[in-house]
């Protein structure tokens, strides 16, 4: 079907939804890069006032990958809840704008989620203003549990993330000890791996399971592998809290990285049955990132935030603790500039949210973009205001093996200070009980004693 | 936690941790060694290659010298359109071709990458082990051809054009905050047009004293050379397995 506007003397036809998309979008070099990106500025505004016109429904009856290709599209259909839909199945894309800007109950927004498609959810943010995508986002709390409860109004958690490049157990548990005492990693203790290693990730696991056991530490631990390494582990019986897996938009870019809707089916249902939680049995982690279809050449002419928004529907199939778009850390010829990150940000956070799940944001950029620290600062805190579940926590912002940048834990605190923002409820106890913090949000004084010390400087300085 | 008890910690990990702190904040000096850091990779990235006296180095050595040219104008382009940096321009591909010859077992290449630092700080000791060891596996070396703004790929039209047996490709990495001038080597058997990342090996961080040094990168290089043009492929299907030769610890 072909999509027309005329406007002021101007006409344009867009030949299909998918092409109407991505000329609406938003300037991004990925889809500069992909070759569907508007032509001009003046294109990107009139296709802006086309997408308006289009009904919500129009998505139901026009796939934009056609569903005998695709089981993400697959999903995304059989899943679609018609009662939940009902409030805003007459409206276009424009009138929903204005409906989610009128509608101030969070209750009811999160109540639209299983009725709307990830390409509903993603036309509307392209007609936003980043100050829409943060009014409308923050009134959404999508709450997840496993050993504390994250995502609760007024907090913000915090993933510890301890890499080092070849994995030198002191190193991390170094890392650790520093992100604890800076009050740091209640959402997860997450490693990236430097080698899938079964060996090499079971010794990880059982590192941060000893800690979190021994100082009944409130919150989970995770090693970034690939979700097969997981399963094996898991059929090992190493102590395995959250399954992680990088995923995309569509079959083919999952199928590049090597996973299907199977395959997260089995890891998710074999996690659950360790019961490893005590609060909840949230037990899975995504990672996300616009660009990574078209990275996997398996984008099918679909947009990248289009196509970033579709690998939500993948991530709420398994009631996930968290969902993590990594928005910078795919270079520049995807998300040039500080601007273009910034605004990914904003789009991820709030469509994840939309569709009901609970988003953490890798604020983060490469070398090679045009981005630096300050516009990390200016991310994090449109992202406080926002209502963020988590942010990373990384010693000085700094991933030594990863080799980029990101936030940091004293990152974390400026947020909590500025925003009045407090850890998971069960997390700011311990952390008080601890002596960390001072029973007021904020680090109790350098000198103080901290019982945790002795037995992890132990740790650092004894394995090898 | 007294202060020793911190350094041996910091000892453990190359991470930026106990920094201390200013209320909420870093202090000024982990602000400003950051800022430092961030600047050398952003200097490293977008400082311009002097790809003419590099070319003059190449001769005074008495080695050919060829300049070839990718689409790519500007460095803002380069980082955009990486599709581009992975081509010859029409000009560069006929001069390549006119010097084809049968004779030339690896085509050498060398790009500044995403860090002319890197290329200017160990490109030519690099070039001068290179040569010396595909020399001592009695592998002849075409022309040495220099690109500005080149992607890794860019090795196919090149060894492709010179009709080379293998291809080898010197490049700038992209600068993180620890390391800003490394270079990375990239071996193709058979380079063309349909050649994929899992076809070549890498040889990463070469950027001695920190890094790997010239001459163990040039010898793993020709030990994968060698072993490339007995098995006829290059990649995923090719182990680094050379016995008794561990890499030393960075």
């Amino acid at each position: 079907m072909n999509y027309r506007v005329s406007l002021q003397g101007q006409s344009l036809a867009f030949r299909d939804l998918k092409t109407l998309l991505a000329r609406a979008s938003p300037l991004r070099a990925a889809d500069e890069l992909a070759g569907i990106a508007a032509e001009s500025a003046e294109e990107r505004a009139l296709a802006q006032w086309a997408l308006a016109e289009v009904p919500l429904r129009r998505f139901l009856e026009e796939p934009l990958i056609p569903p005998e290709q695709d089981e993400v599209t697959r999903l995304i259909l059989d899943r679609h809840d018609a009662a939940a839909f009902a409030p805003v199945s007459g409206l276009t894309v424009g009138e929903f704008r204005d409906w989610l800007l009128r509608e101030t109950d969070g209750e009811r927004l999160a109540g639209l989620a299983l009725g709307l498609t990830p390409e509903m959810v993603a036309a509307v943010s392209k007609l936003m203003r980043n100050q829409d995508l943060i009014a409308v986002a923050r009134r959404i709390r999508v709450v997840s549990r496993f050993r504390n409860a994250l995502g609760l109004p007024g907090r913000l958690s915090t993933r510890l993330q301890p890499n080092h490049p070849t994995d030198d157990p002191r190193g991390i548990a170094a890392a650790v000890l520093d992100g604890l005492l800076l009050g740091a990693g209640d959402a997860v203790i997450g490693i990236n791996p430097a080698t899938d290693n079964l060996d090499n990730v079971h010794a990880l696991l059982s590192l941060l399971d000893e800690l979190i056991q021994r100082h009944a530490i409130p919150t989970q631990s995770c090693v970034l592998c690939h979700v097969t390494t997981s399963l094996e582990l898991m059929r090992r019986g190493s102590p395995v809290d959250l399954v992680f897996q990088s995923i995309a938009g569509t079959e083919a870019a999952n199928r590049s990285f090597g996973v299907d809707l199977a395959m997260l089916r089995e890891a998710h249902d074999m996690a659950r049955e360790l019961r490893r939680g005590t609060v909840g049995e949230q037990v899975m982690y995504f990672e996300t990132g616009q660009g990574s279809a078209l990275s996997a050449n398996a984008h099918h002419g679909v947009d990248a935030q289009t196509c970033e928004t579709r690998a939500y529907a993948v991530a709420r199939e398994f009631a996930p603790l968290l969902v993590n778009t990594v928005v910078g850390f795919i270079g520049p010829e995807y998300l040039y500039d500080g601007k273009q990150i910034t605004r990914a940000g904003l789009e991820d956070h709030f469509c994840g949210k939309l569709l009901g799940l609970p988003m953490g944001v890798d604020v983060c950029y490469t070398n090679h973009a045009e981005a630096d620290q300050n516009d990390m600062d200016d991310l994090l805190t449109l992202l406080g205001v926002a209502g963020c579940n988590y942010v990373m926590g990384i010693p000085g912002a700094d991933d030594v093996m990863l080799a980029y940048q990101s936030t940091s834990f004293h990152d974390a605190l400026y947020l909590r200070e500025v925003l009045g923002l407090r850890p998971a409820p069960e997390f700011e106890d311990w952390l008080n009980r601890m002596g960390i913090f001072n029973g007021r949000n904020a680090l109790a004084g350098e000198g103080r004693n901290v019982p945790l010390l002795a037995d992890l400087t132990g740790l650092a300085g004894s394995s090898a | 936690m007294s202060a020793a008890a911190w350094e041996a910690l910091r000892r453990c990990t190359q991470a930026r941790i106990a920094l201390g702190r200013a209320g909420h904040a870093l202090p000024t000096a982990a602000v400003l060694d950051f800022q430092l850091a961030h600047a050398r990779a952003r200097d490293a990235i977008h400082r311009s290659w002097d790809i003419a006296s590099f070319a003059g180095e190449v001769a005074a050595r008495g080695w050919v010298p060829v300049i070839a040219s990718t689409p790519v104008t500007s460095r803002v382009e380069y980082l955009k359109r990486p599709d581009l940096g992975r081509r010859l321009t029409d000009e560069s591909e006929q001069c390549l071709r006119s010097r084809h010859d049968p004779a030339i077992d690896v085509a050498l290449i060398l790009t500044n990458g995403l860090s002319s630092t890197a290329m200017d700080r160990h490109g030519l000791p690099l070039l001068d082990a290179i040569v010396a060891a595909l020399a001592a596996e009695g592998l002849g070396c075409g022309p040495i051809c220099l690109a500005e703004n080149g992607r890794v790929a860019l090795s196919d039209p090149v060894g492709a054009a010179l009709g080379a047996r293998l291809a080898v490709m010197v490049v700038g990495e992209r600068p993180g905050l620890s390391a800003d001038d490394s270079l990375g080597i990239y071996l193709t058997y058979a380079p063309g047009p349909c050649n994929t990342d899992a076809e070549r090996n890498c040889i990463s961080n070469v950027r001695p004293p920190a890094g790997l040094s010239y001459a163990v990168a040039a010898r793993k290089l020709a030990y994968l050379a060698r072993q490339a043009l007995r098995r006829q492929l290059s990649g995923v299907g090719l182990k680094d397995d050379e016995p008794g030769f561990a890499l030393p610890k960075p």
